[in-house]
């Protein structure tokens, strides 16, 4: 079943009367239940690619339909429900908020989404699946790096989106936390979630079942993974 | 519902991590909240005592002073300036010609210091000059003896009445009536003395219209005119009518009597003289202090708005302080909307925390204002209106709104890209 269909889609960013053209004449189509990895050096247009994809941008010509449906002429407000009900993000350096408890981070979603009446049953759920319903109740400053962003993967799994965005999401971490970060990602897609994956690292690139590579604005190649890399949960640490 | 509770947890937590920056945010609004609070409080505090004061005249008399006042202003006399255009001629042409009907009793006044001295104790103190009518103009409570008569008073027989505090220092526990005591006046190089008989001490009574009843003494106005001051004037006559009904209509008939004694063709310009009556007098009393309540209460709203303006200067700073908390939640789909009531709805706590703290402590301060001008002898009352606390709170809240909405639109209209991005 198609998720997303982006067709001929051109970004170019206006500054100061300058018009500098990030990406030209991109198609990607992406198919329920896959694990794709946007892969690029640094300048390629592979982030503005992501944020275009994840509805936090708008394209600046071409056609993007997700669930079938043309979001091009989507109001500010309509691209905010959308990143709210069915997408989740997952960033290089977890942001996640200060002087609050895990749960309520990950509950943080559901709070912008009026249909949700209980928002800590699912915020419990999604701990469970990254493993930390035993730090629910701590400070997002008292856990380790690796825990904070499999809060981060919680907090993007609670509204149980269709697709889970995650930029560099082992960046900023050890091998080994960023080992059982993948582990998670591998194990969310085992289960059908659609996860799309942005990092210049092949390593990381090749845990995904298919890679599009950016280069100047243009999808270079777009290829399946001939073998997955699997990742091992490694941390025992809790 | 839900997002408004959480947004005030984590707006509180907020406030608690900052503690000190948040205190120095509010104390803008905490000084011009307790400033309107302590303002309208003493206003009103000086309102009731002023008008207490004026009302323990009673409400059937009749006040009338030398000079022309305008209706609104304070007679000449209360500033200072000495007229001499009220006579006692004026007071029995007032009397004797039958056309002020309803006015019953007569006190003429003229007041002065002057030294007492009986036997080796001496007291420097106030002396009120009247007529026999004033105990039924008002009241004067005796402890000891009497008042002196009305014929007593009109010639001038050599009698006096102490207030208590005199008869305490001459006297001490000692037997009063019937001694006799020297009073003598200094005016300049010049020294008159008369020798009065003390024949009645009054009973304590505390202030009236801001003059201690107790430290004073009583005597025939021609003995405080001619023998003291040497003087043909009136300070001021105080006239009793005997309903309150007629106090309009022996206004008129007052006014008419002197007119004609004063020879005043073009009144009421040409009048040397005002009549008014103490629910008059307590009028412009209550409007000069209304005025000066409105001044100071404006000029300490200054102080809401500068405070105001210290809100929206640390709500900018929060809202680039936080601008990768903006873009995440822009991101997990906060609307602009979502983004600028929550902004909008710290900048309202913070204000709405200060003015409730401003109210605390302006009562406070208000509170113990009271406690000392009650301990200078004053009856001075408590008043917090709830109406300047409702006010203050309004006003509060809207110094919040108006001074937080331009940072949360602000915020609520960051990218979410480049928020995120923000190192």
């Amino acid at each position: 079943m198609n998720l997303i269909q982006l067709t001929d889609i051109k970004k170019v960013y206006h500054n100061e009367g300058i018009d500098t053209p990030v990406l030209f004449d991109i198609n990607i189509s992406v198919e329920v239940g896959e694990f794709i990895a946007i892969m690029g050096p640094s300048g390629s247009g592979k982030s503005t690619l992501m944020h275009i994809l994840g509805f936090l941008d708008r394209s600046t010509d071409g056609k993007y339909f997700f669930d079938g449906i043309d979001t091009t002429t989507f109001t500010d407000n309509e691209l905010a429900v959308i990143r709210n009900r069915r997408i989740g993000f997952v960033f290089q350096s977890f942001n996640l908020l200060p002087r609050t408890t895990v749960l309520e981070n990950v509950a943080l979603p559901l709070l912008y989404d009026d249909s949700v009446k209980d928002t800590k049953t699912p915020a419990e759920n999604a701990l469970i699946a990254v493993g930390l319903q035993h730090r629910m109740g701590y400070m997002s400053n008292q856990i380790s790096g690796g825990q904070k962003q499999r809060v981060a993967i919680a907090r993007a799994l609670v509204n149980n989106p269709a697709v889970i965005f995650a930029d560099e999401p082992t960046g900023n971490l050890d091998s080994k936390s960023g080992a059982t970060v993948m582990h998670i990602l591998q194990t969310l897609n085992d289960t059908g979630k659609t996860i799309i994956l942005v990092t210049h690292d092949r390593v990381v690139a090749e845990h995904a079942k298919r890679i599009i590579f950016v280069r100047d604005g243009r999808i270079e190649s777009d290829e399946l993974v001939p073998t997955q890399r699997r990742a091992q949960n490694i941390v025992t640490e809790d | 519902m839900h997002t408004l509770r959480a947004n005030i947890t984590q707006t509180l937590k907020g406030f608690r991590a900052r503690k000190s920056r948040t205190f120095l945010t509010m104390l803008g609004i905490i000084i011009g909240v307790a400033g309107v609070i302590i303002i309208v409080s003493l206003g009103a505090g000086a309102q009731q005592l002023i008008v207490g004061q004026v009302s323990k005249f009673g409400s059937n008399i009749i006040a009338v002073s030398p000079g022309k006042s305008n209706e609104n202003g304070p007679p000449a006399s209360v500033l200072g300036v000495r007229i001499t255009t009220l006579t006692m001629h004026d007071v029995q042409a007032l009397k004797d010609t039958g056309s002020v009907p309803h006015a019953t009793y007569f006190a003429p006044l003229v007041r002065g210091s002057a030294t007492v001295i009986a036997g080796r104790e001496s007291v420097d103190t106030q002396f009120s000059a009247t007529s026999g009518e004033y105990p039924f103009v008002q009241n004067v409570p005796l402890s000891e003896g009497r008042f002196f008569s009305i014929d007593e008073g009109a010639t001038g027989a050599q009698v006096a009445v102490l207030g208590s505090d005199v008869r305490t220092a001459l006297f001490g526990t000692g037997e009063a009536l019937g001694k006799i005591i020297k009073v003598t006046r200094t005016d300049g190089t010049q020294t008159t003395s008369v020798l009065l008989h003390v024949i009645g001490v009054a009973a304590a009574q505390g202030t009236v219209f801001f003059q201690n009843q107790d430290d004073q003494i009583y005597m025939p106005i021609l003995v405080g005119q001619r023998q003291l001051l040497g003087i043909n004037y009136l300070e001021f006559l105080r006239v009793k009518v005997d309903d309150i009904t007629y106090i309009d209509q022996t206004i008129s008939d007052m006014e008419n009597v002197l007119r004609r004694e004063h020879n005043i063709r073009n009144a009421p310009e040409g009048d040397d003289f005002s009549v008014r009556s103490t629910a008059e007098l307590i009028k412009v009393l209550s409007g000069i202090t209304d005025g000066l309540r409105m001044f100071l209460g404006v000029m300490a709203s200054v102080a809401l708005v500068v405070g105001g303006i210290g809100i929206m200067n640390i709500m900018l700073v929060t809202v680039t302080e936080r601008t990768r908390e903006i873009g995440l939640r822009k991101a997990i789909g906060a609307t602009g909307e979502r983004i600028r009531n929550q902004f909008l709805l710290e900048s309202i706590l913070l204000t709405v925390t200060g003015g409730i703290v401003g109210i605390l402590f302006g009562v406070i301060v208000s509170f113990l204002i009271t406690i000392g001008v009650r301990y200078a002898g004053y009856d001075w009352a408590f008043i917090i209106s709830p109406t300047a606390v409702g006010l203050a709170l309004g006003v509060s809240i809207a110094t919040g709104v108006v001074f937080g909405l331009y940072p949360a639109i602000k915020a609520s209209k960051l990218n979410p890209i480049e928020a995120l991005r923000k190192e």
